[in-house]
C-alpha cells in the first residue's frame, strides 16, 4: 500500500466518525432505533481501517513518517517576514497509529456497549451523534502534525465532552459537571494557547516539525532558554486541563455525572490520555526544567487522587479519582523521561480503565434494574457499601473486572504490570541521574495505595454477602452486547499482546515501535539524554521489578485483610485519633472544590458585581450628572428651564439656524473670495438647505415623539407640514438643539480658527 | 468599467437602493402592511445580491488603502466643486466611491444584516410605515459610511445614521426607550462633533495638485491625506507627531471610539441594545459598531500613523479593559439581552487588541473578527427576540428547560453561543486566535496579550452558565410548552449559522478578501509612521 493511500485512509478514518455525527444529530428521529446501528457500525469500519493503518505502517514504514499538508490561510507577502501560509496536516507515525488504533477499539466497544446500556434513553439518538463528534475529536488530536489543530481538536473534544457530561441535564449537578468540565478544561486550554502564542511569534509555523527543527538549528523563543522552559510548561498546561492533572484535576470525578459508557470512553481511556498524548508529542522541545515541572506534576497528582481513592464510596468516584491517579502516573513517568513507558500506560491503561467503567456500568445497570424492581428509589445504585456478592450473580463481570484489577494493581503476566514496571523504572532512574528521589519514593507508595484501593472495590462490590437478600435475587448478569466489550477488554489486558516476555516490556513490538525522540533543545537546558537514560534505566530496572511486585502485594494484602477477611477493622482505622481528621479530609478530596468555590468563583462573583455597579453607577452616574449640569448652565436654574423652555425654544431654533446659515456664508465666502456670484448664491442655498434640513431633524428628534409627527415624518408632504407646524407652534421639549446651537457655534469657531 | 448598470455604478446601486425603497414605501397606502414589508425584503434582497457580485468580482491582488489605482468599483464624480481661485485654492467635495479589501467584508455584512432585519421587523405594528422609512434610510447610511473614500461623504452618511436610529429606537423601543434614545443621541453627537474637528482640520491642512490645471485644492479625499507629503508647510497638521496631531488624532479616536464603543464611552450601548427593538439591536451590534472600529482603521491610522504606533499600547490597554471588563460586567447581568450588549463590549475589545499589534495577523484578525462579530451578536440578538416574542420577558432567572420544550431553538443557540465563546470551528474562534496571535508578535504589547486572554475564560464562563440557566435543568412550568421556532426565524438563524460555520472551517473565503489590502495597510502604517514621514 502506498504512502498517499495510506494518508488518505488516515482522512478517512477521520472523517467516519463527522459522517457519523452530521447525519444523526440532523436523523435520529427519523432513522430506525435512533441510528445506533449506523454510528456503531461506523465506528468498527473506523477500527478495520485504524488497525489497516497500524499494520502496513508498522510492516512497510516502521521508521517512516508520513505527512500531508495543504494551505489553510495565505497571508500573502507579509511586511517584516516575507510570504507567510498557514499549512495544516496530517501526519502518522507509529505513536499516532498505535493511538488510532487506541482510539478506535474503545470507541467502537464503548458504541457497542452503549447499545444495551443507553436503550430506551431520551436522547438516544443525539447520545450516539455526541460519540461521533467526540471520536472525529480525538482522532483530530492523534493525526495532527501542528499545533493548531491539535488545539482545535483539543477544544472540539472539550465540547464533546461538555455535551456528554450534560447528557441528562435535568438534572442540576449534571448540567453543573458539564460546565466546570469546560470551563476548567479551559483554564488549561488558555496556558496552551498562550504557548502556541509564543512559538508562533518565534517561528511563524504551527508545524511540529519545522519548529522542532528550528529549536534544534538554535532558533529558540526570544532568543532565551527561560522562554524554551516557559512555552514547554505552558504546553504542558492543556494537558494539566485535559488530563486531570493537580491542580485542574477537580472537574473529572464530577464528569461521572455522565452516562458511565462516556466516562469509559471520555473520561477513562481516551480524552483524558490525550494530555499525555500532548506530553509525548512535543517531548522533544521540552527542556530539564520543564520535564521536571511535569514529572512532579504528575507525581503530586498521582499522590492526592489515590489518597482520595482509597476513601470514596461511589463505584465511579473510586475509579474517576484512580483515573486521575493513573494520569498522574504516565504524566510523571514521561516526565522523568521514560517516554515510551509513558506512552505504555496511556494504551494498557486505555483497555482495562475502559474496562473497569464498563464493569461498573454493568454492575451499575443491573443494581439499578434490581433496585427499579423493588420499586426502591431511596438506595443509591452507585454505592459499593450497598453492593457485596455480586461475583455469584454477574460472573462474566466479575472475572473480567478481576482481570482490570488485576492488571491495573500491576500484578505480572498482565498488561499492567509491564507497563507499570517500566514507569518505576524510569523514575528510579530519575531519581538516580538527577537526586530527585522524591518522584521514585511517591511513585512506589502509589502503586501500593493503588493496589489496595482497587482489591478493596472489588472485594466490596464481589466478594462477601449482599447486603440485602431480596434485592439479590433480582440481580442479573447483562446482556451480551455489554458483556462481550467487557471480554474484549479482559483479553486485551494480557501481557501476551504488547510483548511475548511476560516481564519484559522491552522485548515487545511497542517498545521497538516506539522510541523514545531525541530532544531538540540546547545542550545546556536539556535533560539527560537517550543513552544515559538507558544505561541508568537497565541499572536500576530488576530492582524497580521486585519493589513493585512488592507494593502491590502489599496492597493486595492489606486490603483482603481489611475487607476480606475482616482481620483489620476499617471503621475502627478511619475514627482513630490522628486518622480520623486524615480520613476526613480524604474523603472530602483535600477541600480543593470548597477552595476553589471560595477563590475563584466567589472571587469571580464578586469582581463582576462590583464593575455592574461600577458600571451602572459611576459612569453612568458622570455621564447622566454632565447632562444635568449643562442643563443646569444653559437654563440658570432648574425651574428656568421647566417653566421657560417653550419660550426659549423658539429663540434658540431662529439663533441656531441664522448661526448655521451664517457660518456657512463666511465659510464659503472666505474660502472662495473670488467665487461668482451664481456659486456663492448656490454655496448660500445648499448651506441654508443643510441647516435646516438637520436642524429640524434634531429638533423633531427631540420633541416629536407623539404620532402626529411621527405620522408628519412619515408622510412626506406632511413632513414638511409638521416642520412648519412645529416651528410655529413653538411647542415639544428639547434639550438637544441647545446643545447642537453651542456645537454649531463652537464648529464655526473652529472653523474660522482652522483656516 | 464594466461594473455599471442603467450607467450607475454599483456602489452608488448597494447604497441608495434603500432610498429607492424609501420613496416606494412612502407612497406605498398605510393599510398595505405587507406590501411594504415586500419592498423592503426586495430592496435589501437586491443589496445582498449586489454585495455577492461584488465579492465574486473582487480582485485579489489589488490592495486600495491608499491610492485609487488599488481601489475596486471606483465611482468619482465633482459632487461640490467652486471652481474659483482665490489665495486659498480651490474647494472640492467629491463623491467618491470605492471598495477594497477591509471594506468589502462590512460591505456584504452590512447588506446580509439590512436584510435580516427586514425579516426581524416582521411583527412590528406600531406605524409600520415610519418604521420601514427609517430602517431603509438607516442602510443607505451604514452603507454609505462603508463605501465613501472622501471624508466629507463619509461624514454625511455617519451622521445620516444617526438619525433613524435615533428614532428606530426612541419610537419603537422598549419602556426607557426616551432615555436610551437621547443618551445614544448625544454619545454619538458629542463624537461627531469632534470628529467634524478632526475632518475639517485635516481639509485645511492637505491639498493636492490638480492634474488639469496645475491649482493646488484643499480635499476632503482620504486617499489624498494619507500621504504625508500633501500636508502643506504651515498647516495645522503638517509634520510628524506634532502635538496637533495628536490632538487632531484624540478628536478622531473619541468619534471612533464612542461608536466602537470603547471604555469609558461605552455606556450608552447597553441601554441602546436593550431598549431598542430586536431589529435593531441587531444592527446596531451587527454594523453600527463596526463603523467606530472600522473608522480607526481606515482613517485615524493610515492618515496619523505615527500616532497611531505612538497610542497602540495605550490602546491595547483600553483593548484589555474592554476584554476583561466587559465580560466580568456580562457575567453579572439578569437581563439576557444586557449580557449580549456586554459581550459585544468585550468582543469588539478582541478588535481593538488585534489592530493596534498593527502587523498583519492582528489587523486580519481585527477585520475578520468585525465580520464574525457582526454575524454571532445578530445571531444572539435575534435569540433573545426569539425568546422575548414568547414570554415578553428578558429575565436570565425566568426560564429554565428550553431545552426540553425547544429542540430545534437550543441547537442553534448553542451553535451561537459556542461560536461566541470562541469554539474553534466557528468562525469566531479564527478571527480571535488572528487578533491575539498578531498582538503577542509586539513586544510590548505581549504581557496585555496573556492578560487578555483571561477574557476567554471568563466568556467560556458567562457564556455557558447563561446557557444552563435558560436552557438546561428543568422546564419552568410557567410558560407551559413554549413554540419552538418558526420558519421565519429558522431562515434568519440558520444562514447566519452556516456562514460561521463555513468561516470557521475554512476563513480563506474572507481572509483571502483581506490579504493585499491588510498587508498594503500595515506596511504603509510602518513607513509613514517612521521613516518616511521624517521627510517633512
Amino acid at each position: 500500500m502506498s504512502q498517499e493511500t495510506l494518508l488518505i485512509l488516515a482522512v478517512v478514518v477521520w472523517l467516519l466518525p463527522l459522517l457519523d455525527f452530521v447525519v444523526l444529530i440532523f436523523l435520529n428521529k427519523r432513522i430506525p432505533r435512533s441510528g445506533d446501528w449506523a454510528g456503531t457500525s461506523i465506528l468498527f469500519a473506523a477500527l478495520v481501517l485504524s488497525f489497516t493503518i497500524l499494520f502496513v505502517k508498522l510492516g512497510a514504514y516502521h521508521d517512516q513518517t508520513l505527512q500531508t499538508t495543504f494551505t489553510w490561510v495565505n497571508f500573502g507577502n507579509v511586511p517584516g517576514v516575507g510570504e507567510l501560509k498557514i499549512e495544516l496536516g496530517l501526519m502518522i507515525d507509529n505513536v499516532a497509529a498505535i493511538m488510532l488504533v487506541v482510539v478506535s477499539i474503545v470507541s467502537a466497544l464503548v458504541h457497542l456497549f452503549s447499545i444495551g446500556y443507553m436503550y430506551g434513553d431520551v436522547r438516544y439518538g443525539r447520545y450516539f451523534a455526541y460519540l461521533g463528534l467526540f471520536t472525529f475529536s480525538m482522532f483530530g488530536i492523534v493525526l495532527t502534525n501542528n499545533f493548531f489543530l491539535m488545539y482545535v481538536s483539543w477544544e472540539l473534544v472539550g465540547l464533546s465532552s461538555y455535551l456528554l457530561i450534560g447528557h441528562w441535564f435535568e438534572k442540576k449537578s449534571a448540567a453543573d459537571a458539564g460546565k466546570k468540565a469546560f470551563i476548567v478544561n479551559r483554564v488549561g486550554d488558555v496556558g496552551m494557547f498562550i504557548g502556541i502564542l509564543i512559538l508562533y511569534a518565534t517561528f511563524h509555523t504551527f508545524s511540529f516539525d519545522v519548529i522542532f527543527e528550528s529549536i534544534k538549528s538554535g532558533t529558540i523563543p526570544f532568543g532565551s532558554e527561560a522562554w524554551l522552559t516557559a512555552a514547554g510548561i505552558l504546553i504542558f498546561c492543556g494537558a494539566i486541563g485535559k488530563s486531570a492533572q493537580f491542580p485542574l484535576h477537580v472537574w473529572l470525578p464530577d464528569a461521572m455525572e455522565g452516562p458511565t459508557p462516556v466516562s469509559a470512553l471520555i473520561h477513562a481511556a481516551t480524552m483524558v490520555a490525550a494530555g499525555v498524548y500532548l506530553v509525548t508529542r512535543t517531548f522533544a522541545m521540552m527542556t530539564a526544567d520543564a520535564l521536571m515541572v511535569i514529572a512532579y506534576i504528575g507525581a503530586i497528582t498521582a499522590f492526592i487522587s489515590a489518597t482520595i481513592a482509597i476513601a470514596q464510596n461511589d463505584i465511579k468516584k473510586v475509579l474517576a479519582y484512580s483515573t486521575v491517579s493513573q494520569l498522574g502516573y504516565m504524566i510523571m513517568g514521561i516526565g522523568v523521561g521514560a517516554y515510551t513507558a509513558g506512552f505504555f500506560h496511556l494504551t494498557t491503561h486505555a483497555m482495562f480503565k475502559a474496562g473497569l467503567f464498563l464493569g461498573s456500568g454493568s454492575v451499575i445497570y443491573a443494581m439499578h434494574n434490581a433496585l427499579h424492581h423493588a420499586n426502591d428509589h431511596q438506595t443509591d445504585a452507585q454505592d459499593i457499601r450497598n453492593m457485596g456478592g455480586l461475583r455469584t450473580k454477574m460472573p462474566i463481570t466479575f472475572w473480567t473486572f478481576l482481570m482490570y484489577t488485576l492488571a491495573i494493581s500491576g500484578v505480572p503476566f498482565t498488561s499492567g504490570f509491564l507497563s507499570k514496571d517500566e514507569i518505576l523504572a524510569g523514575t528510579l532512574a530519575y531519581g538516580e541521574l538527577t537526586g530527585h528521589w522524591i518522584i521514585p519514593i511517591i511513585g512506589f507508595f502509589v502503586a501500593g495505595l493503588t493496589a489496595f484501593y482497587m482489591f478493596r472495590l472489588v472485594i466490596l462490590t464481589f466478594l462477601g454477602e449482599h447486603k440485602d437478600p431480596h434485592r439479590f435475587d433480582a440481580i442479573h448478569e447483562s446482556p451480551k452486547v455489554m458483556t462481550i466489550p467487557l471480554i474484549v477488554f479482559a483479553v486485551l489486558s494480557f501481557f501476551a499482546f504488547y510483548s511475548w516476555n511476560p516481564i519484559g516490556a522491552a522485548s515487545g513490538w511497542f517498545f521497538h515501535a516506539v522510541e523514545r525522540p531525541e530532544s531538540v533543545v540546547p545542550f545546556a537546558v536539556a535533560a539527560a539524554n537517550n543513552e544515559a537514560f538507558e544505561a541508568t534505566l537497565h541499572h536500576v530496572h530488576a530492582w524497580a521489578m521486585l519493589l513493585s511486585l512488592a507494593v502491590a502485594g502489599i496492597g493486595i494484602y492489606v486490603a483482603f485483610s481489611t475487607y476480606y477477611w475482616k482481620k483489620i477493622n476499617a471503621d475502627a482505622v478511619a475514627h482513630a485519633p490522628v486518622l480520623k481528621w486524615l480520613y476526613k479530609f480524604f474523603l472530602n478530596k483535600w477541600y480543593f472544590d470548597e477552595l476553589y468555590q471560595v477563590t475563584f468563583v466567589q472571587g469571580t462573583d464578586a469582581l463582576a458585581a462590583a464593575y455592574r455597579w461600577f458600571d451602572n453607577v459611576v459612569i453612568d452616574g458622570f455621564v447622566n450628572g454632565v447632562a444635568k449640569w449643562t442643563i443646569g448652565i444653559t437654563y440658570g436654574v432648574k425651574h428656568t428651564w421647566e417653566e421657560g423652555r417653550a419660550g426659549s425654544i423658539f429663540y434658540l431654533t431662529v439663533f441656531a439656524m441664522l448661526s448655521l446659515f451664517i457660518g456657512w456664508q463666511v465659510a464659503i465666502g472666505l474660502l472662495i473670495q473670488g467665487a461668482s456670484i451664481v456659486a456663492k448664491i448656490e454655496c448660500g442655498l445648499l448651506g441654508l438647505g443643510v441647516s435646516a434640513l438637520t436642524f429640524f431633524l434634531f429638533y423633531v428628534g427631540v420633541g416629536g415623539f407623539d404620532n402626529k409627527i411621527v405620522d408628519g415624518m412619515v408622510n412626506l408632504i406632511a413632513y414638511l407640514g409638521g416642520f412648519l407646524g412645529l416651528l410655529m407652534r413653538k411647542l415639544q421639549t428639547g434639550k438637544v438643539q441647545t446643545y447642537l446651537a453651542f456645537v454649531l457655534f463652537g464648529v464655526m469657531v473652529f472653523f474660522l480658527w482652522f483656516r | 468599467m464594466a461594473y455599471h448598470f442603467l450607467g450607475i455604478g454599483w456602489l452608488s446601486w448597494i447604497t441608495f437602493l434603500p432610498i429607492i425603497g424609501m420613496i416606494i414605501v412612502l407612497l406605498i397606502p398605510k393599510e398595505a402592511r405587507s406590501a411594504m414589508k415586500w419592498t423592503a425584503v426586495g430592496i435589501t434582497f437586491l443589496q445582498v445580491v449586489i454585495s455577492v457580485l461584488v465579492y465574486l468580482n473582487f480582485n485579489y491582488n489589488l490592495s486600495g488603502i491608499n491610492t485609487q489605482e488599488g481601489m475596486q468599483f471606483v465611482e468619482k464624480a465633482k459632487w461640490i466643486d467652486i471652481q474659483s481661485v482665490s489665495w486659498f485654492g480651490r474647494l472640492r467635495i467629491e463623491y467618491f466611491l470605492g471598495v477594497d479589501g477591509i471594506s468589502v467584508p462590512m460591505v456584504i455584512l452590512t447588506a446580509l444584516i439590512s436584510f435580516i432585519a427586514v425579516f426581524a421587523s416582521w411583527k412590528i405594528d406600531k406605524a409600520l410605515k415610519g418604521y420601514m422609512v427609517m430602517l431603509l434610510l438607516l442602510d443607505t447610511g451604514m452603507m454609505g459610511v462603508f463605501v465613501s473614500l472622501d471624508f466629507f461623504l463619509f461624514y454625511v452618511f455617519w451622521e445620516l445614521m444617526l438619525l433613524p436610529m435615533y428614532f428606530l429606537i426612541g419610537i419603537w423601543g422598549g419602556a426607557r426607550r426616551e432615555y436610551a434614545a437621547i443618551k445614544f443621541f448625544l454619545y454619538t453627537l458629542a463624537g461627531s462633533v469632534l470628529m467634524l474637528l478632526a475632518m475639517i482640520a485635516l481639509y485645511f491642512s492637505v491639498a493636492i495638485v490638480d492634474p488639469a490645471t496645475g491649482e493646488k485644492i484643499h480635499t476632503f479625499n482620504m486617499l489624498a491625506m494619507m500621504n504625508p507629503a500633501n500636508f502643506q508647510p504651515d498647516s495645522l497638521l503638517v509634520g510628524f507627531g506634532t502635538q496637533m496631531r495628536a490632538f487632531a488624532y484624540l478628536a478622531l479616536f473619541i468619534g471612533f471610539a464612542i461608536k466602537v464603543p470603547i471604555f469609558p464611552f461605552h455606556t450608552w450601548l447597553p441601554d441602546a441594545h436593550v431598549e431598542a427593538p430586536t431589529a435593531i439591536s441587531v444592527i446596531l451590534a451587527g454594523v453600527l459598531l463596526k463603523m467606530g472600529a472600522y473608522g480607526l482603521i481606515r482613517i485615524s491610522f493610515p492618515i496619523f500613523p505615527e500616532m497611531a504606533q505612538k497610542y497602540a499600547f495605550a490602546l491595547a490597554i483600553l483593548a484589555f479593559i474592554n476584554i476583561v471588563y466587559g465580560a466580568l460586567c456580562a457575567m453579572a447581568q439578569k437581563d439576557f439581552k444586557k449580557l449580549i450588549a456586554y459581550s459585544s463590549i468585550s468582543h469588539m475589545g478582541i478588535v481593538l487588541l488585534g489592530m493596534t499589534a498593527l502587523n498583519t495577523q492582528g489587523m486580519m484578525g481585527a477585520v475578520f473578527q468585525m465580520f464574525n462579530h457582526g454575524t454571532i451578536t445578530a445571531m444572539l440578538f435575534l435569540i433573545v427576540g426569539v425568546i422575548y416574542d414568547r414570554t415578553h420577558t428578558r429575565d436570565l432567572d425566568a426560564f429554565g428547560g428550553l431545552a426540553l420544550t425547544m429542540p430545534k431553538y437550543t441547537g442553534i443557540v448553542t451553535v451561537a453561543f459556542f461560536a461566541a465563546l470562541g469554539l474553534p470551528g466557528l468562525s469566531g474562534f479564527i478571527s480571535e486566535m488572528f487578533s491575539f496571535l498578531g498582538a503577542f508578535q509586539v513586544d510590548k504589547l505581549r504581557i496585555i496579550t496573556i492578560a487578555s486572554t483571561l477574557g476567554i475564560v471568563l466568556t467560556a464562563a458567562y457564556m455557558l452558565w447563561t446557557l444552563q440557566r435558560v436552557f438546561l435543568g428543568k422546564v419552568n412550568e410557567k410558560w407551559g410548552i413554549l413554540l419552538d421556532v418558526d420558519a421565519r426565524e429558522m431562515f434568519m438563524l440558520v444562514p447566519l449559522a452556516i456562514i460561521i460555520l463555513v468561516l470557521g472551517i475554512y476563513p480563506s473565503f474572507m481572509l483571502n478578501v483581506m490579504t493585499s489590502s491588510v498587508n498594503h495597510l500595515v506596511n504603509l502604517i510602518a513607513q509613514n509612521g517612521s521613516a518616511a514621514a521624517l521627510l517633512q
